[in-house]
């Protein structure tokens, strides 16, 4: 097996990168693939809450990469699937714990284990950030119908094309149609429109998404959400596969006329 | 600094330490560097360091490698300054600085008038939020200008795209700059000494040109 290494960026905070790892990871196992979900953020971790999984971290990233454990005993598995494994980030470090060479180096040692390996990466653009893409083979780009966000994104896509990573994808997280055709959320069309890349994904706005991420329990397990059913989409497109975006998604004419502030 | 080997050349400025690189190979200069660091650990750890390369040609590989090496010894590289355009290009890309408090001599030099018409910078691509270009000359641009990119030109701007970032023309004071757009929405427009920024506008987006006319900044369609 040759895993590929997709990493999860954003640059501004809170957009739901954490959330779309573990709901991709889960798409992904559930259709037979084997996944290795990584946790970038030291310090701040978050992942192994979502899913669930945080009574069972004994060893995480900082000690992988310090040589304390091995890296089959860092990698805990999610029974809810057949193959999906998280590998948390350390609580009680920092970013400089880890170095862009010790992701490279931990990427490769992933790639002939499994199929996919999804890294959630902090949000900003310093270290963290730079240790989050130095091993991945794809980066995908997550924002918000929200000015501020798409900005980040803008800068976030600049950083990924200077350090020759290739072009990433776009996934547009909580986007709430029902705004949008009244006007007051920025449309589809107008991110697409400054951010010039390829669409990977749109997740609809969600109150289940909350409710599962406090449980512990990914949305795309079930698959009856709307939101749920995006994630399971875009785990589709990563397969090759051609999936129209969900019904709600396209707005077409109105948020031509409407979307613009 | 007697210690160090000629090829290095360390100072201290006002924003940290000022690191100049002699004349000779990059794999050389670099070892060079590591070199002279790990023997003074102490002296260098937590540093911010601005480097001047000279005339090398660096590409982007060269200088994540380097700051790598730099910040895994605890050394901030927050600048490159080189005489290459390709590298200062290549630095601004990486989000680095390519000037150190005050504009260098080479550039202060450029009178408004010496503004050449050879002197341009092609530039086919979009620029992104955080990109940053300075260029003693005319800029172009094949692509869009996004909010959060800036362009600084001593020269006049064109950008075949839409034009939504901040430009400043004639920044060494050359009242003849011009900036045109196919969309011309920049978030704020400079020629010379004079800063304007977009009216809200309706109605079908037409290519646009703004100059200085009587001292006064004007947009009107572009028509050739």
């Amino acid at each position: 097996m040759t895993a590929k290494v997709l990493t999860i960026a954003s640059g501004k905070g809170g957009v739901g990168k954490t959330t779309a790892v573990a709901n991709i990871g889960v798409a992904l196992a559930a259709r037979g693939h084997k996944v290795i979900c990584v946790d970038s953020d030291i310090g701040l971790r978050n992942l192994d809450v979502v899913m669930g999984l945080e009574n069972r971290i004994v060893y995480d990233l900082v000690d992988v990469v310090e040589g304390r454990c091995r890296l089959r005993q860092a990698m805990i598995r999610d029974k809810r699937v057949p193959e999906l494994y998280l590998i948390p980030a350390a609580q009680t470090r920092d970013k400089s714990a880890v170095s862009p060479s010790d992701m490279i180096h931990l990427c490769n040692e992933l790639r002939p284990e499994c199929d996919w390996v999804l890294i959630d990466s902090p949000a900003g653009i310093e270290r963290g950030f730079h240790n989050a893409i130095a091993g991945a083979d794809k980066i995908i780009v997550m924002t918000n119908p929200e000015m501020s966000a798409v900005r980040d994104a803008d800068r976030v896509i600049g950083l990924v094309e200077a350090e020759e990573k290739g072009t990433p994808v776009l996934v547009i997280n909580r986007l709430n149609s029902a705004m949008v055709k009244r006007g007051e959320m920025i449309s589809v069309e107008d991110v697409l429109d400054l951010l010039a890349i390829k669409l990977l994904g749109i997740v609809p706005e969600d109150e289940n998404v909350l409710v599962a991420s406090n449980k512990g329990v990914p949305l795309a397990l079930d698959g009856k959400s709307k939101a749920g059913l995006a994630f399971q989409n875009i785990a589709r497109r990563l397969l090759g596969e051609e999936v129209p975006f969900l019904d709600l998604e396209s707005q077409g004419l109105w948020q031509r006329l409407l979307g613009r502030k | 600094m007697s210690t160090v080997p000629s090829l290095i050349d360390i100072k201290g400025i006002r924003d940290g330490l000022l690191v100049k690189l002699g004349d000779s190979a990059w794999p050389t200069l670099q070892v060079a560097l590591i070199d002279a660091i790990d023997e003074r650990r102490s002296f260098f750890t937590g540093a911010r360091l601005a480097l001047d390369v000279g005339g090398q040609v660096l590409h982007v590989a060269e200088l994540v490698t380097l700051r790598e090496m730099l910040s895994e010894r605890g050394i901030f590289l927050w600048a490159v300054l080189s005489s290459s355009s390709a590298t200062e290009q290549t630095a601004q890309n990486l989000g680095l600085a390519t000037r150190i408090s005050k504009p260098r001599p080479s550039q202060v030099q450029h009178a408004p008038d010496a503004v050449m018409d050879a002197i341009a910078l092609w530039l086919p691509r979009t620029l992104r939020s955080g990109t940053l270009v300075e260029f003693p000359g005319h800029v172009t641009v094949m692509g869009d200008v996004n909010p959060g990119a800036e362009i600084v030109a001593s020269g006049s701007i064109v950008v075949w795209g839409r034009l939504r970032g901040v430009v400043h023309a004639g920044a060494q004071g050359d009242l003849n700059a011009v900036v045109c757009a196919l969309e011309l929405t920049p978030t704020q427009l400079r020629i010379a000494s004079e800063i304007a920024v977009s009216p809200k506008r309706k109605g079908k987006v037409q290519p646009e040109i703004a100059r200085l006319k009587d001292g006064i900044l004007v947009a009107e369609p572009w028509q050739v």
